[in-house]
C-alpha cells in the first residue's frame, strides 16, 4: 500500500491535449484572479465577508456565482458533445474517442443538475426567501454556510477529476451493472459518488434549515396562506428535497458498499439486482426535477404580476397546484423505464398519474396568463424570460405527456425525442426562471440593476438557440436515433445534426452576452443604481429593504396582513418609514467551521475515491472535531445597538428618490 | 393570398419532414410500429386542442395588456374568478381523462409480452446482449448469429432476451417496442414486420465504451421458404457455439462482424440466464450441474420466470 494509495502521477491525462488544454486555462485564469486579489488586498475581505459568512444573502450571491461557474463548465461540455456529433456523421470518428466522450456527456448531466440548476435554485432561495417572510436570517445561519461548502467541496470534487483520473462513464443516472467495479473499475464512478453524496448531504441540510425558517420565522400576521407565492413554491421544493434525497444518500451508500466492501446490492452476481438501484434512483429523480421546476414556477408568477401591476391571479390555485405537483411527483417515478419489463397495469397507471400532473400543470400556465388580462404588462428583460417559458414549457409539457404514454415511449424511450424533452423542460422552465429571477433579484442582492440591451440579447440568443439545438433533437428520436452514441452513420441524421450544432453556438452567444450584460453593469453600476430598494415596484417585503438590504434585514419586524405585504405598506402610505427608536437587534456571528469542515470531508472525500486511507481517516475525524469544537463555542452571536440601527436607517431612507414608486 | 401562401409552405414542408423520417418510428414496418405511431399522432393532435391555445393567448395578451397602451381595462386588485378557476381546472382534466383512457388502453393493447393474436405462431429468437455485440440463438433451428437478426415476413416473432453484462435495449424502431436486456433475467418482447425488408436494429441504452457499435440489421425474408433457405446456408456453417465457445465470444469486443454458427449447444440461454443465479465465487462448478440433471434445471427455470421484472407470470397463472 502506497503512501498516497492508487494514485501516481499516472493518474494525470498528460496525454489528452483537450484536458491539458484545459488545465493550463484553469491553471492560468486562478493564477490571474489570486493575482488580482492580491493586488487589491482583498484576501481578508474575501475571508472575513464571504467565505466566513452566515449572512443569507451573501451565501446566496456565492451560490450563483459557484452556478454560472458550472454553467460555463457544463455548457462547454455540451458543445464539445454537440461539435462532436457534428463531426462524427457518415461513420467518421470524430475528434472524441468514447472513454473521453462518454465521460463528457455523465460529467455535463451531474454538473447542470447537481451543481448548476441546485446551486442556482438554492441560491435564489437563499437571497429572497427570508427577506420576503420578513426574517432576519434563516433559522441556522451556520447551517446555512455549512450547507454551501458541501455543495462547493462536491464542485471542487467533480472538478478534480479532471486532473487526477477520471470522471465515471456511466451517464449520469450510473446505472449498475455497468457502474459496478466489475465493469467501471476506475476512480471515476467513485468521484461521482462522493460528489453527489457531499453535496447532497449540503441540499438536504439547505431543506430543513429553509423549512424550519418557513414554519418558525415568518413576520407576524403572515399566515401560511398570505406567504408570497415563491416562498411557497420554495416550501414545497424543500419538503420535497427533505423526502427524496435522503433515497439517493441511500442508494449511492449501497453502491459505495457494492464497490468498496465486496457487497452485492446491484451486482448481476450473487443475487444482486440492478433493477432496485434504477428503481431507488428515480424515486429521488424523479422528485429532482420537480425541486428544479417549482422555484422557478414561484419566480414566473412574481415575475408576471410584479410587471404587470396586479395581484396573482388564483394564488390558492397556485399553492395547491404545487402542492398537487409534488405529491404526484412521488408516485410516477416508473416512467423512467417502462421498457424495464413491468405489466402492462403496473405501466399504465404510472403512465396515467405522470399525465395527472399536466393538471396542476396547465392550471398554472392559465393563471399566468389571467394574470396578464387585464394588466398592465412592462416587457422588461425578466418578463420576456417568462414569455419565452410559457411558450417554451408548453411545448416540453406536451412531449413530457406523450412520453408518459407507455406505448409511445417504448418507441421513444431513451431516444434524443427524450433528450429534446428534457432539455426543453428543464432549460425552458427552470432555467429560464433562474435566469429571469437573476435579473429580477439582481438589484436586490448587488444594489444596481443589469444593463438592458444585453439582458435583452441574452434572452433572444438562450431562445432561438434553444430551439435551433432541441427542435432537431425531436426529429432525429423519430428518426431512430438513440441517446449517448459516440458517431452516427446514417445520412438522414447529418442536416439535423449540423443545425443541433448551430443551436448549441446561438446558445452560446447567449452566455457570452451575459457574461458582457454583468461587466457592462458592473462598469456603470453608478447609473444603474438602485436607490430606492423598489426597482419593479414590487409586491413583496423583499423590495421593503435597501438594495442590497442591510445585515439585519428588517430594522424593525413588519407585520402582514396580505399575500402583496410591500404593496399594501405603499398604498396605505406604510412605506419607508424611520422609527423614532429601535431595539437592539440579535444577530450571528461569522464562522470559519462550516468551511474547514467541508475542507475536511473533501480531504476524505478525496481520500476514498483514491484508497489512501490514512488520509480518510485524517479527513473524517478533523471534520467530526471541527464539528465538537463548533458545539461548544459560546461566541456565536452579537447584538446591533439601536444608535447604530438608526444611523444606518436614516441614511438609507434620505438617500435616492422614495416618491418615485411609493 | 399571403394565408394561402403560408397554408401551401406549411403544407409542403410538413411533407418534406415526413418524407424526411424515413427509417424512423415514423416509418413503421409492422404492426406494433404502426400502432404505436397512431398512438403518437393522436395524442399529439389531441393534447395540441391546450397547446395551441396557451401559446396563441400568450402572445396575444402580452400584446393585448402591453404597458403602453391604455385603452384596455386595467383592473390590479381582480385576482380571482370562480369560473375561471373552474374552467381552468375542468380543460386540462378533461384532456387528461380523456387521454387516460386511450393510455390505458393502448397499454394493454401494445404490452410487449402479450404475443400477437391471428398472426400463427410465433417464431422464438432467443437474444442476449454481450460487450458490445448481439447473439441471436433460434432455439427451433438450433442455429444462432451475431449481430444479425433474420425472421420471415408476416410472422410473428416471440423475443425472449437476456444480458450476460450490463445492461442493453434490444429495438427495431422501424417495428415497434423496445425492451431491456438484464443480466440475471428474461425479459420478453413480440414483434411482427408486415413486409420484407432491412430494418435497422441497435441498442437503446447505454452500456459501455463499445456500445456505439451495438447494431445489426434486421432482416424480414418475402417468403417463410427464404427463411427456411437461410436457415439451411446457416446450418451448412462449420461454427458450432458451445458453451466453452461461448466464453470466448462473450469477452469485450467493439464492431463485431456479422458471424454464423450452424449448431448451438442446448439450453445455452438458458444457462446464460442462470449463470449469475449461482453462489458466489462458485460459478463453473454448478453449471455443469445443471446441464446434468434436466429435472432441477427445470426448476430453477421456473425461479428464473418469477425473477423477471413483471408480475405478468403471477398475473396470467
Amino acid at each position: 500500500m502506497s503512501f498516497l494509495g492508487n494514485l501516481s502521477l499516472d493518474a494525470i491525462p498528460f496525454h489528452e491535449p483537450i484536458l491539458v488544454f484545459t488545465m493550463s486555462v484553469i491553471a492560468i485564469a486562478g493564477l490571474i484572479i489570486a493575482g488580482l486579489i492580491t493586488k487589491y488586498k482583498k484576501w481578508g475581505v474575501l475571508w472575513r465577508d464571504w467565505i466566513t459568512s452566515v449572512d443569507h444573502k451573501r451565501l446566496g450571491v456565492m451560490y450563483i456565482l459557484l452556478a454560472l461557474i458550472m454553467l460555463f463548465r457544463g455548457f462547454s461540455d455540451a458543445i464539445m458533445m454537440r461539435a462532436q456529433l457534428a463531426l462524427a456523421t457518415s461513420g467518421a470518428p470524430g475528434y472524441l474517442p468514447p472513454e473521453h466522450y462518454d465521460q463528457i456527456f455523465t460529467a455535463h448531466g451531474v454538473i447542470m443538475i447537481i451543481f448548476m440548476a441546485m446551486p442556482f435554485m438554492i441560491g435564489l432561495m437563499n437571497i429572497v426567501l427570508p427577506l420576503q417572510i420578513g426574517a432576519r436570517d434563516v433559522a441556522f445561519p451556520f447551517l446555512n454556510n455549512l450547507s454551501f461548502w458541501f455543495t462547493a467541496s462536491g464542485a471542487i470534487l467533480i472538478n478534480l477529476s479532471l486532473v487526477f483520473g477520471e470522471f465515471a462513464k456511466t451517464g449520469w443516472v450510473a446505472y449498475p451493472p455497468l457502474s459496478e467495479l466489475t465493469f467501471s473499475p476506475g476512480v471515476g464512478v467513485d468521484y461521482y459518488i462522493w460528489a453527489l453524496q457531499i453535496s447532497g448531504l449540503g441540499t438536504l441540510l439547505t431543506a430543513v434549515n429553509f423549512l424550519v425558517t418557513v414554519f418558525k420565522m415568518r413576520a407576524p400576521g403572515m399566515t401560511l396562506m398570505k406567504m408570497p407565492i415563491f416562498t411557497w413554491a420554495c416550501t414545497w421544493a424543500n419538503i420535497l428535497i427533505a423526502a427524496s434525497f435522503p433515497i439517493l444518500t441511500a442508494v449511492l451508500a449501497m453502491l459505495t458498499l457494492d464497490r468498496y466492501l465486496d457487497f452485492h446490492f446491484f451486482t448481476n452476481a450473487a443475487g444482486g439486482n440492478a433493477m432496485m438501484y434504477i428503481n431507488l434512483f428515480w424515486a429521488w429523480g424523479h422528485p429532482e426535477v420537480y425541486i428544479l421546476v417549482l422555484p422557478a414556477f414561484g419566480i414566473f408568477s412574481e415575475i408576471i404580476s410584479t410587471f404587470a401591476g396586479k395581484r396573482l391571479f388564483g394564488y390558492k390555485s397556485m399553492v395547491y397546484a404545487s402542492g398537487a405537483i409534488s405529491i404526484l411527483g412521488f408516485i410516477v417515478w416508473l416512467h423512467h423505464f417502462f421498457t424495464m419489463g413491468s405489466s402492462a397495469n403496473v405501466n399504465a397507471f404510472f403512465g396515467v398519474m405522470t399525465m395527472v400532473i399536466a393538471v396542476p400543470t396547465g392550471v398554472k400556465l392559465f393563471n399566468w396568463l389571467f394574470t396578464i388580462y387585464r394588466g398592465r404588462l412592462r416587457i422588461s428583460v425578466p418578463v420576456l424570460w417568462t414569455l419565452g417559458f410559457m411558450i417554451t414549457f408548453t411545448v416540453g409539457g406536451m412531449t413530457g405527456v406523450l412520453l408518459a404514454i407507455p406505448g409511445a415511449d417504448y418507441v421513444l424511450h431513451n431516444s434524443l425525442f427524450l433528450i429534446a424533452h428534457f432539455h426543453n423542460t428543464i432549460i425552458g422552465g427552470a432555467v429560464f426562471g433562474y435566469l429571469a429571477g437573476f435579473v429580477f433579484w439582481f438589484p436586490k442582492a448587488m444594489g444596481f440593476k443589469l444593463n438592458e440591451k444585453w439582458g435583452k440579447a441574452s434572452f433572444w440568443c438562450w431562445i432561438i438557440g434553444f430551439f435551433v439545438a432541441f427542435m432537431p433533437l425531436y426529429v432525429l428520436g423519430f428518426l431512430g436515433m438513440t441517446r449517448r452514441l459516440n458517431h452516427t452513420n446514417n445520412p438522414d441524421w447529418n442536416i439535423w445534426l449540423y443545425i443541433a450544432a448551430g443551436g448549441a453556438v446561438i446558445i452560446m452567444f447567449g452566455i457570452i452576452s451575459q457574461a458582457i450584460q454583468l461587466f457592462v453593469s458592473f462598469r456603470d453600476r453608478e447609473a444603474l443604481d438602485d436607490t430606492t430598494g423598489d426597482p419593479w415596484n414590487g409586491h413583496t417585503l423583499e423590495w421593503a429593504t435597501s438594495s442590497p438590504p442591510q445585515v439585519y434585514n428588517f430594522a424593525t419586524i413588519p407585520h402582514v396582513d396580505d399575500i402583496d405585504a410591500w404593496t399594501e405598506a405603499k398604498e396605505k402610505g406604510q412605506a419607508y418609514q424611520t422609527k423614532a427608536s429601535y431595539s437592539p437587534i440579535h444577530m450571528p456571528k461569522n464562522t470559519s467551521a462550516g468551511v474547514f469542515m467541508a475542507a475536511s470531508l473533501t480531504a476524505f472525500c478525496f481520500a476514498m475515491i483514491w484508497h489512501i486511507w490514512w488520509l480518510a481517516v485524517v479527513g473524517l475525524v478533523g471534520a467530526i472535531a471541527i464539528f465538537i469544537k463548533r458545539c461548544y463555542t459560546n461566541d456565536v452571536d452579537y447584538y446591533i445597538q439601536p444608535d447604530e440601527i438608526a444611523r444606518t436607517e436614516a441614511a438609507y431612507n434620505s438617500s435616492g428618490n422614495k416618491e418615485l414608486n411609493a | 393570398m399571403l394565408i394561402r401562401n403560408l397554408c401551401n409552405i406549411a403544407l409542403a414542408s410538413t411533407v418534406l419532414a415526413l418524407s424526411g423520417c424515413k427509417g424512423g418510428i415514423l416509418d413503421p414496418k409492422g404492426q406494433i410500429g404502426i400502432d404505436e405511431k397512431n398512438l403518437i399522432i393522436i395524442a399529439t393532435v389531441l393534447m395540441l386542442l391546450v397547446v395551441v391555445p396557451v401559446i396563441v393567448m400568450t402572445l396575444y395578451f402580452a400584446w393585448k395588456y402591453r404597458d403602453t397602451q391604455n385603452q384596455e381595462i386595467y383592473a390590479p386588485k381582480w385576482a380571482h374568478s370562480n369560473k375561471i378557476e373552474a374552467a381552468v381546472w375542468a380543460v386540462p382534466i378533461v384532456i387528461v381523462i380523456i387521454l387516460g383512457v386511450i393510455t390505458w388502453e393502448s397499454t394493454q393493447e401494445l404490452d410487449p409480452y402479450k404475443p400477437i393474436e391471428g398472426k400463427g405462431e410465433h417464431l422464438t429468437v432467443e437474444v442476449v446482449s454481450l460487450n458490445w455485440k448481439w447473439l441471436f440463438i433460434y432455439p427451433e433451428q438450433g442455429i444462432a448469429t451475431v449481430n444479425e437478426l433474420v425472421f420471415p415476413a408476416n410472422v410473428p416473432v416471440e423475443y425472449k432476451i437476456t444480458s450476460e453484462s450490463t445492461m442493453n435495449s434490444f429495438f427495431i424502431p422501424q417495428l415497434g417496442s423496445q425492451i431491456y436486456s438484464m443480466a440475471g433475467m428474461e425479459t420478453k418482447l413480440h414483434l411482427i414486420a408486415n413486409e420484407p425488408g432491412t430494418f435497422k436494429g441497435f441498442s437503446a441504452n447505454y452500456s459501455g465504451a463499445g456500445f456505439t457499435g451495438m447494431k445489426f440489421n434486421a432482416i424480414a425474408t418475402p417468403t417463410q421458404a427464404d427463411f427456411d433457405k437461410w436457415v439451411t446456408s446457416v446450418k451448412a456453417n462449420a461454427n458450432n457455439l458451445t458453451h466453452a465457445n461461448y466464453v470466448e465470444l462473450a469477452k469485450a469486443s467493439e464492431n463485431n462482424p456479422v458471424a454464423y454458427y450452424g449448431k448451438v449447444d442446448d439450453g445455452l440461454f438458458h444457462t446464460i440466464v442462470m449463470k449469475y443465479m449461482q453462489a458466489h465465487g462458485d460459478m463453473n462448478k454448478k453449471h455443469h450441474a445443471m446441464g446434468e440433471h434436466g429435472q432441477m434445471s427445470k426448476k430453477h427455470h421456473e425461479m428464473a420466470e418469477h425473477s423477471m421484472p413483471s408480475s405478468h407470470s403471477q398475473g396470467e397463472e
